[in-house]
């Protein structure tokens, strides 16, 4: 966790540059052959990509069945806006209290357990969630999900935006994913930021400084569940639909690989690299072959035995190794002798 | 006056007793050493000490108050900094970093999440006083898992340091450590005597009766000996048993 000025920054250079491309997409994205829903995918994955991040690469905790937040926020922001409002931020407010509040009682049961045993429970509450969202027909409409939600308008008071096409509602994602990429850059940075990755390291180092550690596992949890339930309560809204499939062990595992392919382990940027190497894999590849996940799933194979840190870490080390040859001195510029 | 006493101290794994039963106390400003043969229980109270392991009986008590089977982290901020013998940094960080997370500053701002700890001098100011203070000056900048053994081991104590403990508590510090970074070592803790307290647990005898102000010897599970380096030197057990071979 080495600082940098760039960490002590609450806007890099990197995030504008990446905003300022990202805001190009709906120009050419149809140009090449991707469908313009694609840009409001990755960005919605990518926001449950870096919440999901926080416990897995921040914190060193491996939730398997993080989808379970993912799609309690999905269903709250569909039953927020079917019994209490049809208001984007009160739904989305709803979204995010539920998936907390769904860390949290997770939390309180897992909190104190590490490695193996936490990831096992995690996958257990995860099926405990989504067994639920099947059985429970009268409000979350069981197997055949919740229908009919819609995408809301954006209203700032003043004036209020339509977002019910793909390109407007493309743009309000991209404003939510910049301002989410920012909070969260500014807590991975900060001191508690820097007490979770410490807690990675070392759980009980760490309690021997006089932290409780049980609390500040308890506390990321819920913080990453939250921010969870808001990417689902976005999903719901972009999808027009809730279903229980996004809950279930398989769509939480695609968090996980996402997050190791792009390099989630080393950098901030990870996750959003391996859920735009994944979701354009899948359109591109699965063009191609229904058995694209055959081949992304050789590449993953691939990456962890030969580059564990992901494709954020390769190209971290293709950097150092350029900046030491530049570093280098030739032979030519070295003093001759005699 | 006693700051740390132990009394009556008694651990069970199961149904293997561990400690019998430990009775210890030392003095504000003392440093002092435990030994013993291996498996004689020295880790287990170093570890029931620091909250590691709860006691089945006995009270420890810190200034008067009693903290036996309190958690690792209520210990800690009670006063009391242990540094391990298999070492446990922060390899991901640099030695200043380490240093800054064990600061009491760092900790008051632990769930601060408005401001970045890059470039915040308040704490790498004060962290760099402290690495300067175990002879790390110039590696401030360097990561952990970079450092050689030696200055990974002052580092440990760095780490111990920063939590401006009462009671320093050393596992086995010169583990490892060849002749050089044992004298080295000692010139260090040589020079926090008088102003900590030192607890220190360690299987170099020349090291410890260097050092010690006074020395207990626990085997099967109970303090069997006590004393200072001059009185153990003539201790009949110790000579039997011959812990005592420091040269």
């Amino acid at each position: 966790m080495t600082g940098t000025s760039s960490d002590a920054r609450l806007i890099t250079p990197t995030m504008i540059a990446a905003w300022l491309v990202l805001a190009t997409v709906p120009l050419w994205i149809s140009k090449v052959g991707l469908y313009p829903y694609i840009g409001v995918e990755i960005l919605i994955w990518s926001i449950y990509a870096l919440a999901f991040n926080l416990v897995l690469g921040v914190s060193g905790l491996p939730s398997f069945g993080h989808g379970a937040f993912f799609g309690i926020g999905a269903y709250a922001f569909g039953l927020t806006q079917f019994n209490v409002a049809a208001n984007l931020w009160v739904c989305l407010i709803g979204a995010t209290l539920a998936g907390a509040v769904a860390g949290l009682l997770v939390g309180l049961f897992i909190a104190h357990r590490r490695g193996i045993y936490f990831a096992l429970l995690t996958i257990a509450f995860g099926q405990i969630f989504w067994t639920i969202s099947v059985k429970s027909h009268s409000i979350t409409g069981g197997e055949d999900g919740l229908l009919n939600i819609v995408r809301l308008p954006v209203n700032l008071g003043v004036v209020a935006f339509d977002i019910s096409d793909n390109d407007s509602l493309y743009y309000f994602v991209l404003a939510v994913f910049a301002v989410v990429a920012v909070v969260l850059w500014r807590l991975v940075n900060s001191p508690y930021g820097r007490l979770l990755s410490a807690i990675r390291q070392s759980e009980v180092r760490t309690a021997h400084l006089g932290y409780n550690v049980w609390l500040y596992k308890l506390s990321i949890i819920v913080i990453s569940a939250g921010f969870s339930g808001f990417a689902g309560g976005l999903f719901a809204m972009a999808q027009r639909s809730a279903f229980p499939d996004v809950m279930n062990l398989a769509q939480s595992g695609l968090v996980v690989m996402m997050t190791l392919v792009g390099g989630g382990l080393v950098s901030f940027w990870g996750p959003v690299i391996g859920v735009i190497v994944f979701l354009t894999a899948r359109d591109v590849i699965g063009a191609m072959t229904n058995a694209w996940m055959l081949y992304f799933g050789t590449m993953f194979v691939l990456l962890v035995l030969f580059r564990p840190d992901g494709i954020a870490g390769a190209f971290k080390l293709l950097v150092e190794r350029w900046k030491a040859r530049g570093a280098t001195p030739s032979l030519s510029s070295a003093p001759r002798s005699g | 006056m006693a700051l740390v006493e132990a009394e009556g101290v008694h651990v069970r794994f199961g149904d293997r007793v561990v400690l019998e039963e430990i009775n210890l106390s030392v003095n504000e400003g003392e440093l002092h050493g435990i030994m013993g043969p291996n498996g004689a229980g020295k880790t287990t109270f170093f570890n029931t000490l620091t909250g590691r392991v709860k006691p089945n009986r006995g009270r420890i008590r810190l200034n008067g108050e009693d903290v036996a089977g309190l958690s690792p982290h209520a210990i800690a901020r009670k006063g009391l900094a242990r540094s391990f013998q298999i070492m446990t940094l922060f390899n991901d960080f640099t030695a200043q970093e380490n240093v800054m997370v064990a600061l009491p500053a760092y900790r008051a701002r632990g769930f601060d999440v408005r401001r970045a700890v890059a470039g915040d001098a308040s704490f790498s100011d004060e962290a760099n006083e402290v690495l300067a203070s175990v002879g790390l000056a110039g590696k401030a900048g360097i990561s952990a898992k970079l450092l050689s053994y030696g200055e990974r081991r002052a580092l440990e104590i760095a780490v111990a340091l920063a939590q401006r403990p009462r009671v320093l508590c050393l596992d086995e510090p010169t583990s490892g450590l060849g002749t050089d970074g044992t004298l080295r070592l000692a010139e260090l803790i040589g020079s926090l005597k008088g102003k900590l307290t030192i607890v220190a647990v360690e299987h170099d005898m020349r090291f410890l009766f260097s050092l010690a102000d006074r020395i207990s010897v626990i085997h099967w599970g109970q303090v069997v000996a006590r004393g200072t380096p001059r009185e153990l030197q003539e201790n009949a057990w110790v000579k039997r048993s011959n812990l005592g071979s420091f040269g």
